[in-house]
């Protein structure tokens, strides 16, 4: 103890606590202060740049989870966009062959209706046609009768081959 | 490559010091004088080791016989700063002569001044030569106050340059980039570690910042010192009681001034404690914090490398005291072996006294600054219930 009292130099004390002092203030100022805060600066730095990945990452898959239901969706609008098309085709199709046999169906009955009144006109002229020669056969049978019995014949024979070429 | 011319640089001025300071400093010296003699016998080596340890007012380098028998002492002087009975008085340590035994009288300003074993000493009015007693402590010469750059206060102002050379460095590389290279990749690690494993778990998260420059600077200033103590230069200055006594200080001004009303609470009126305890307690931890503990912290490094410097030195002494047992040959190589053995351990010890330094007083300046939560501390039967902080207290 005594020898420690001895060796216990307050010139050095005072020295080194004056030192002390200075390289304290000067290293706070010029060293740990500009360190720590650079240090500081970096490691928040890091922090965000790692905080923003994640949040890029998490951006990333939402993006990706939105880009699959889009495409989804998008999908689904085809295939019913589809389904209608086919729905329509198929229904104008129907539609289309609904009108045309409508149509066929008038046509027909316009021409059977043409040719039933084109028949009836046909044989109401046959008749007039027919009655007047019957008359007129009769008038010439009549006449020819009247004067010459073999003549007469022989004018109903070339009377019916007449008629025979009409 | 930017460390390389820096370093060359340091180097060659460190250089530049030592060899045109030697030249001037080799002086002739009288042989009886053992400082730096050669050293055969067990006293001598007892000498030397004492002298080593000491702190000196020249920086002695090494010494040698020249060819015509003459002692020669390579090294520099350092000046001699002193507040005498007549004033300031300043002179080269060269002007001893390498004295020590107190025979070379130095005078200046009407005073006299003798160096006695690395003490310079002031004689008394009138006196011409230094009287000793039967003890060999002189009876006619006082102390003076010696402001003197001896070689501790030399190895202080080297570290210290150095220190603000090569950590301003590393703050000026972060204004230019985010990662430092070259010396500074080396440091800035070091710089973390003390922050990260030092300061912040010690004193906390939220107050860890106001004390961190102190922890640093004590940090790298002892283990750096430290290092240069196991050089061959042979500083002792972390060994110097002064020193380790201004840095315990340093410790005990700051965590009394920033001790909170916890900490305060904690020391005078110890709550939970039965009132008849409190007094006691309260001289307790009083002695703890304001003698215990710095005196912990100054005896524990000044203890530790002082220790380390002497073991060192009595090991590479085997060379001479086993040489009649062992021979030439085998008396070195044990030496060898022995004091590279314990060098290694002295590498690790250099850091972990400043790393326990350093935690130390993060501790207790963490110990001062805690903030206690009352309404967890206490259970049913107003018994405190430890936590993390107090818990700490235990490990000193």
């Amino acid at each position: 103890m005594d020898q420690l009292l001895n060796d216990f130099s307050p010139g050095l004390f005072i020295m080194q606590t004056i030192i002390l002092l200075v390289l304290i203030f000067l290293m706070v100022k010029f060293a740990w202060k500009p360190i720590l805060n650079s240090l500081n600066d970096r490691e928040e730095g890091i922090q965000n740049a790692l905080d923003a990945a994640e949040k890029a990452k998490l951006e990333m898959a939402n993006l990706n989870a939105d880009n699959e239901r889009l495409l989804n969706e998008a999908r689904a609008e085809r295939e019913t966009m589809m389904k209608e098309a086919r729905e329509i085709k198929t229904k104008m199709i129907s539609d289309a062959k609904e009108e045309a046999q409508a149509e066929a169906n008038k046509t027909i009955a316009h021409a059977q209706a043409a040719i039933e009144s084109e028949k009836k006109a046909a044989i109401s002229e046959l008749k007039s046609t027919v009655a007047t020669l019957s008359v007129d056969i009769a008038e010439k049978m009549v006449k020819g009768e009247l004067s010459d019995k073999s003549k007469q014949l022989e004018l109903v024979n070339s009377m019916l081959n007449d008629a025979k070429l009409n | 490559m930017r460390l390389a011319p820096n370093t060359l640089h340091f180097f060659g001025i460190i250089l530049f010091l030592f060899s045109t300071l030697s030249v001037s400093a080799q002086e002739p010296m009288a042989q009886n004088v053992n400082d730096g003699d050669r050293v055969n016998t067990n006293s001598e080596i007892d000498a030397y080791k004492n002298h080593h340890i000491k702190d000196a007012h020249d920086f002695h380098l090494y010494s040698y016989t020249n060819d015509a028998g003459e002692r020669k002492h390579v090294g520099f002087p350092l000046p001699v700063i002193i507040w005498s009975s007549n004033g300031l008085a300043t002179f080269m340590s060269s002007e001893f002569h390498h004295d020590t035994d107190g025979k070379v009288i130095v005078k200046q300003n009407g005073s006299s001044f003798v160096n006695l074993h690395d003490k310079i000493y002031e004689l008394e009015a009138g006196a011409t030569a230094v009287n000793f007693d039967a003890e060999h402590h002189p009876t006619n010469a006082a102390l003076p106050l010696d402001f003197s750059i001896t070689k501790s206060v030399f190895g202080i102002l080297m570290i210290g340059l150095l220190m603000i050379f090569w950590f301003s460095g590393l703050a000026r590389q972060y204004k230019k980039k985010q990662i430092p290279t070259g010396f500074g990749r080396i440091l800035e690690p070091l710089v973390i570690y003390v922050r990260d494993e030092i300061a912040k778990p010690n004193i906390g998260e939220k107050k860890y910042r106001k004390f961190t420059g102190y922890l640093m600077t004590v940090f790298f200033f002892i283990w750096i010192l430290n290092l240069f103590g196991l050089t061959p230069l042979g500083f002792n200055v972390t060994g110097q009681i002064a020193v380790t006594a201004a840095l315990a200080i340093f410790t005990l001004v700051i965590y009394t001034f920033s001790g909170n009303k916890d900490y305060w609470m904690h020391i005078l009126w110890m709550p939970g404690v039965p009132y008849v305890l409190r007094p006691i307690l309260a001289i307790i931890e009083l002695a703890g914090a304001f003698i215990i503990k710095p005196f912990s912290l100054l005896v524990r490094l000044f203890a530790n490398i002082t220790a380390g410097h002497i073991v060192v030195m009595s090991l590479i002494a085997i060379t001479i005291t086993l040489k009649n047992e062992l021979g030439a040959f085998g008396s070195t190589s044990l030496s060898f072996v022995l004091s590279l053995f314990l060098t290694l351990i002295e590498l690790l010890v250099a850091f972990l006294q400043a790393y326990i330094f350093t935690m130390l007083s993060a501790l207790f300046i963490g110990m001062a600054v805690a903030e206690h939560d009352h309404d967890h501390g206490h259970d049913d039967h107003g018994h405190e219930v430890a936590d993390a902080e107090d818990v700490r207290a235990d490990f000193i």
